[in-house]
Protein backbone atom coordinates (compact mmCIF):
# COMPACT_ATOMS: atom_id res chain seq x y z
CA UNK A 1 0.00 0.00 0.00
CA UNK A 2 1.16 3.33 -0.61
CA UNK A 3 4.04 3.00 -2.95
CA UNK A 4 5.81 1.24 -0.21
CA UNK A 5 7.86 -0.70 -2.61
CA UNK A 6 11.10 1.10 -1.50
CA UNK A 7 10.62 1.74 1.64
CA UNK A 8 7.53 -1.07 3.15
CA UNK A 9 6.16 1.16 5.96
CA UNK A 10 3.75 -0.71 8.34
CA UNK A 11 0.06 -0.14 8.10
CA UNK A 12 -1.47 0.16 11.36
CA UNK A 13 -4.70 -1.48 12.38
CA UNK A 14 -6.49 0.12 15.29
CA UNK A 15 -9.29 -2.60 16.07
CA UNK A 16 -10.83 -4.20 19.28
CA UNK A 17 -12.14 -7.38 17.68
CA UNK A 18 -10.69 -10.33 17.11
CA UNK A 19 -12.45 -12.01 14.37
CA UNK A 20 -12.06 -8.76 12.46
CA UNK A 21 -7.98 -8.84 13.13
CA UNK A 22 -7.85 -11.86 11.78
CA UNK A 23 -10.07 -11.36 9.08
CA UNK A 24 -7.67 -8.27 7.92
CA UNK A 25 -4.81 -10.08 8.08
CA UNK A 26 -6.55 -12.48 5.82
CA UNK A 27 -7.47 -10.68 3.12
CA UNK A 28 -3.61 -8.66 3.09
CA UNK A 29 -2.54 -12.09 3.00
CA UNK A 30 -4.50 -13.12 -0.16
CA UNK A 31 -4.28 -9.50 -1.71
CA UNK A 32 -0.47 -10.30 -1.41
CA UNK A 33 0.25 -6.65 0.44
CA UNK A 34 3.34 -6.69 1.49
CA UNK A 35 3.43 -3.68 3.90
CA UNK A 36 3.38 -5.17 7.66
CA UNK A 37 0.23 -4.72 9.36
CA UNK A 38 0.53 -3.63 12.84
CA UNK A 39 -2.54 -4.66 15.22
CA UNK A 40 -2.79 -2.33 18.32
CA UNK A 41 -6.31 -3.03 20.09
CA UNK A 42 -7.89 0.51 21.14
CA UNK A 43 -6.83 4.12 20.78
CA UNK A 44 -4.22 4.14 23.65
CA UNK A 45 -2.17 1.60 22.21
CA UNK A 46 -2.10 3.33 19.15
CA UNK A 47 -0.92 6.88 20.23
CA UNK A 48 1.78 5.04 22.41
CA UNK A 49 2.92 3.29 19.10
CA UNK A 50 3.15 6.69 17.21
CA UNK A 51 4.75 8.54 19.88
CA UNK A 52 7.63 5.67 20.51
CA UNK A 53 10.35 6.87 18.32
CA UNK A 54 12.08 3.09 17.89
CA UNK A 55 8.53 2.53 15.56
CA UNK A 56 8.55 3.61 11.90
CA UNK A 57 5.25 5.62 11.25
CA UNK A 58 2.95 3.77 9.65
CA UNK A 59 1.90 5.10 5.33
CA UNK A 60 -1.95 4.51 6.75
CA UNK A 61 -4.17 3.83 9.26
CA UNK A 62 -6.64 1.82 9.60
CA UNK A 63 -9.71 2.68 12.38
CA UNK A 64 -12.28 1.16 13.82
CA UNK A 65 -14.78 3.46 16.07
CA UNK A 66 -16.30 1.65 18.25
CA UNK A 67 -13.48 0.79 21.09
CA UNK A 68 -13.69 0.83 24.84
CA UNK A 69 -11.49 3.36 26.80
CA UNK A 70 -10.35 5.57 23.95
CA UNK A 71 -12.96 5.14 20.70
CA UNK A 72 -11.88 6.01 17.35
CA UNK A 73 -13.21 9.86 16.74
CA UNK A 74 -11.26 10.75 20.02
CA UNK A 75 -8.17 8.88 18.75
CA UNK A 76 -8.50 11.12 15.63
CA UNK A 77 -8.76 14.43 17.68
CA UNK A 78 -5.70 13.73 19.19
CA UNK A 79 -3.87 12.29 16.15
CA UNK A 80 -5.34 15.83 14.07
CA UNK A 81 -3.82 17.59 16.75
CA UNK A 82 -0.35 16.88 16.48
CA UNK A 83 1.25 18.61 13.79
CA UNK A 84 3.70 15.57 12.80
CA UNK A 85 1.14 12.47 13.49
CA UNK A 86 -1.96 14.62 11.39
CA UNK A 87 -0.43 14.28 8.01
CA UNK A 88 -1.02 10.24 8.02
CA UNK A 89 -3.70 9.15 6.32
CA UNK A 90 -6.33 7.68 8.72
CA UNK A 91 -9.28 5.48 6.73
CA UNK A 92 -12.63 4.92 9.40
CA UNK A 93 -13.26 0.62 8.75
CA UNK A 94 -16.20 0.25 11.16
CA UNK A 95 -19.70 -1.25 11.47
CA UNK A 96 -21.23 2.23 12.23
CA UNK A 97 -23.72 3.51 9.85
CA UNK A 98 -24.39 6.31 12.03
CA UNK A 99 -24.81 9.64 10.08
CA UNK A 100 -23.29 11.60 13.06
CA UNK A 101 -20.46 9.45 12.96
CA UNK A 102 -19.57 9.81 9.61
CA UNK A 103 -19.80 13.55 9.32
CA UNK A 104 -17.53 14.42 12.55
CA UNK A 105 -14.96 11.76 11.05
CA UNK A 106 -15.06 13.55 7.88
CA UNK A 107 -15.18 17.31 9.98
CA UNK A 108 -11.91 15.74 11.72
CA UNK A 109 -10.19 14.52 8.48
CA UNK A 110 -10.69 11.13 7.79
CA UNK A 111 -9.74 10.00 4.53
CA UNK A 112 -11.98 7.74 3.79
CA UNK A 113 -14.83 5.89 5.95
CA UNK A 114 -15.52 2.36 5.46
CA UNK A 115 -18.12 -0.10 6.35
CA UNK A 116 -17.25 -3.06 6.86
CA UNK A 117 -18.44 -5.91 4.20
CA UNK A 118 -19.95 -8.26 6.56
CA UNK A 119 -18.71 -11.54 3.88
CA UNK A 120 -15.41 -12.37 3.40
CA UNK A 121 -15.15 -12.34 -0.48
CA UNK A 122 -16.48 -8.52 -0.35
CA UNK A 123 -14.16 -7.87 2.79
CA UNK A 124 -11.21 -8.64 0.82
CA UNK A 125 -12.91 -6.17 -2.15
CA UNK A 126 -12.71 -3.05 -0.19
CA UNK A 127 -9.31 -4.09 1.49
CA UNK A 128 -8.29 -4.23 -2.43
CA UNK A 129 -10.38 -0.58 -3.43
CA UNK A 130 -8.40 0.95 -0.17
CA UNK A 131 -4.69 -0.70 -1.57
CA UNK A 132 -5.23 0.70 -5.09
CA UNK A 133 -6.39 3.72 -4.08
CA UNK A 134 -3.20 4.54 -1.45
CA UNK A 135 -0.87 2.89 -4.04
CA UNK A 136 -1.18 5.08 -6.52
CA UNK A 137 -1.65 8.25 -4.17
CA UNK A 138 1.97 10.03 -2.67
CA UNK A 139 2.21 9.98 0.89
CA UNK A 140 3.86 12.31 3.55
CA UNK A 141 7.31 11.00 4.17
CA UNK A 142 7.69 10.60 7.85
CA UNK A 143 10.80 9.48 9.68
CA UNK B 1 -18.80 8.32 -8.79
CA UNK B 2 -20.07 7.83 -5.09
CA UNK B 3 -22.84 6.83 -3.63
CA UNK B 4 -24.40 9.63 -4.17
CA UNK B 5 -25.26 12.04 -7.19
CA UNK B 6 -23.72 14.70 -5.98
CA UNK B 7 -21.76 16.55 -8.28
CA UNK B 8 -17.61 16.21 -8.59
CA UNK B 9 -16.12 19.63 -8.24
CA UNK B 10 -12.75 19.97 -9.98
CA UNK B 11 -10.74 22.64 -9.45
CA UNK B 12 -8.26 23.14 -12.73
CA UNK B 13 -6.74 25.91 -13.89
CA UNK B 14 -5.52 23.76 -17.46
CA UNK B 15 -8.40 23.01 -20.17
CA UNK B 16 -6.56 19.91 -21.74
CA UNK B 17 -6.35 18.73 -18.43
CA UNK B 18 -10.13 19.13 -17.74
CA UNK B 19 -11.13 17.75 -20.62
CA UNK B 20 -9.02 14.99 -19.84
CA UNK B 21 -10.93 14.35 -16.49
CA UNK B 22 -14.01 14.92 -18.57
CA UNK B 23 -13.04 11.95 -20.50
CA UNK B 24 -12.41 9.67 -18.22
CA UNK B 25 -15.31 10.16 -16.32
CA UNK B 26 -17.63 9.10 -19.43
CA UNK B 27 -15.39 6.22 -20.07
CA UNK B 28 -15.84 4.56 -16.67
CA UNK B 29 -19.60 6.21 -17.05
CA UNK B 30 -19.29 7.46 -13.96
CA UNK B 31 -22.47 9.88 -13.82
CA UNK B 32 -22.03 12.37 -11.43
CA UNK B 33 -22.06 15.74 -12.80
CA UNK B 34 -19.08 17.52 -13.29
CA UNK B 35 -18.62 21.25 -11.85
CA UNK B 36 -15.29 23.29 -13.29
CA UNK B 37 -13.83 25.82 -11.79
CA UNK B 38 -10.36 27.49 -12.94
CA UNK B 39 -8.78 28.83 -9.64
CA UNK B 40 -9.29 28.35 -6.09
CA UNK B 41 -11.31 31.53 -6.14
CA UNK B 42 -13.89 30.35 -8.41
CA UNK B 43 -14.40 26.96 -6.62
CA UNK B 44 -15.02 28.74 -3.66
CA UNK B 45 -17.54 31.24 -5.11
CA UNK B 46 -19.33 27.98 -6.29
CA UNK B 47 -18.84 26.41 -2.63
CA UNK B 48 -20.57 29.21 -0.94
CA UNK B 49 -23.52 30.07 -2.97
CA UNK B 50 -26.25 28.38 -1.40
CA UNK B 51 -28.05 27.69 -4.55
CA UNK B 52 -25.59 25.20 -5.65
CA UNK B 53 -25.26 21.89 -5.23
CA UNK B 54 -22.70 21.07 -2.86
CA UNK B 55 -19.80 18.10 -4.57
CA UNK B 56 -19.38 14.60 -2.90
CA UNK B 57 -15.64 14.90 -3.51
CA UNK B 58 -13.20 17.68 -4.56
CA UNK B 59 -10.39 17.32 -7.11
CA UNK B 60 -8.06 19.88 -6.42
CA UNK B 61 -5.01 21.08 -8.82
CA UNK B 62 -2.04 22.92 -7.14
CA UNK B 63 -1.14 24.97 -9.24
CA UNK B 64 -3.13 27.81 -10.53
CA UNK B 65 -3.06 31.55 -10.70
CA UNK B 66 -5.01 33.77 -8.21
CA UNK B 67 -6.16 30.98 -5.49
CA UNK B 68 -4.03 28.38 -5.90
CA UNK B 69 -4.46 24.89 -4.37
CA UNK B 70 -2.83 25.10 -1.12
CA UNK B 71 -4.39 28.65 -0.48
CA UNK B 72 -8.02 26.54 -1.37
CA UNK B 73 -7.21 23.80 0.78
CA UNK B 74 -6.59 26.71 3.98
CA UNK B 75 -9.50 28.54 2.92
CA UNK B 76 -12.15 25.35 3.49
CA UNK B 77 -10.62 23.69 6.14
CA UNK B 78 -11.01 26.89 8.46
CA UNK B 79 -14.82 26.61 7.21
CA UNK B 80 -17.03 24.90 9.32
CA UNK B 81 -19.88 24.09 7.01
CA UNK B 82 -17.19 22.78 4.05
CA UNK B 83 -14.30 21.16 6.09
CA UNK B 84 -15.97 17.97 5.74
CA UNK B 85 -15.80 17.46 2.19
CA UNK B 86 -13.14 15.07 1.15
CA UNK B 87 -10.38 16.95 -1.53
CA UNK B 88 -8.23 14.65 -3.45
CA UNK B 89 -5.12 16.39 -4.92
CA UNK B 90 -4.92 15.71 -8.69
CA UNK B 91 -1.25 17.66 -9.86
CA UNK B 92 1.49 17.11 -11.99
CA UNK B 93 3.39 17.94 -8.64
CA UNK B 94 5.71 16.03 -7.07
CA UNK B 95 7.28 18.31 -4.32
CA UNK B 96 7.73 16.55 -1.12
CA UNK B 97 6.99 19.94 0.19
CA UNK B 98 3.37 19.97 -1.27
CA UNK B 99 2.26 16.50 -0.36
CA UNK B 100 3.61 16.92 3.13
CA UNK B 101 1.74 20.64 3.51
CA UNK B 102 -1.49 19.16 1.29
CA UNK B 103 -1.55 16.38 4.09
CA UNK B 104 -1.64 18.74 7.11
CA UNK B 105 -4.08 20.10 5.70
CA UNK B 106 -6.10 16.35 6.11
CA UNK B 107 -6.42 16.01 2.39
CA UNK B 108 -7.91 12.48 1.43
CA UNK B 109 -5.40 11.46 -1.42
CA UNK B 110 -2.71 13.32 -3.41
CA UNK B 111 -2.31 11.93 -6.79
CA UNK B 112 0.05 12.78 -9.07
CA UNK B 113 -1.59 13.43 -12.78
CA UNK B 114 -0.21 10.69 -15.17
CA UNK B 115 1.18 11.74 -18.59
CA UNK B 116 -0.37 8.56 -20.64
CA UNK B 117 -3.96 9.01 -20.74
CA UNK B 118 -4.60 4.84 -19.90
CA UNK B 119 -3.01 5.75 -17.02
CA UNK B 120 -4.61 8.67 -16.12
CA UNK B 121 -7.95 6.63 -16.75
CA UNK B 122 -6.90 4.02 -14.29
CA UNK B 123 -5.70 7.05 -11.59
CA UNK B 124 -9.76 8.35 -12.08
CA UNK B 125 -11.03 4.09 -11.76
CA UNK B 126 -9.33 4.51 -8.65
CA UNK B 127 -10.66 7.41 -7.33
CA UNK B 128 -14.01 6.47 -8.26
CA UNK B 129 -13.85 2.89 -6.79
CA UNK B 130 -12.60 4.42 -3.42
CA UNK B 131 -14.87 7.07 -3.35
CA UNK B 132 -17.99 4.57 -4.30
CA UNK B 133 -16.93 2.34 -1.64
CA UNK B 134 -16.32 4.89 0.93
CA UNK B 135 -19.62 6.83 2.35
CA UNK B 136 -19.56 10.12 2.33
CA UNK B 137 -20.77 13.09 4.79
CA UNK B 138 -23.86 13.74 3.50
CA UNK B 139 -25.36 16.41 6.14
CA UNK B 140 -25.67 19.60 4.25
Amino acid sequence: MGKMINNLRPILLIEDDTTDIITVKRSFDDLKIKNPLVCVTGGKEALEYLQDKKNIKPCVILLDLIMPEMNGLEFLRIVKSDDVLKTIPVVALTVSQQQQDKIESFELGVAGYIIKPPDYESFVKAIGTINMYWTFSELPNLI
Amino acid sequence: MMKNLKPILLVEDDSVDAMTVKRALKELNVTNQLVHSIDGEQALEYLKTDDNKKPCVILLDLNMPKMNGIEFLQAIKKDEKLKKTPVVVLTTSKEENDVTTSFRFSVAGYMVKPVDYKKFVEAIRAINMYWTLSELPNGD
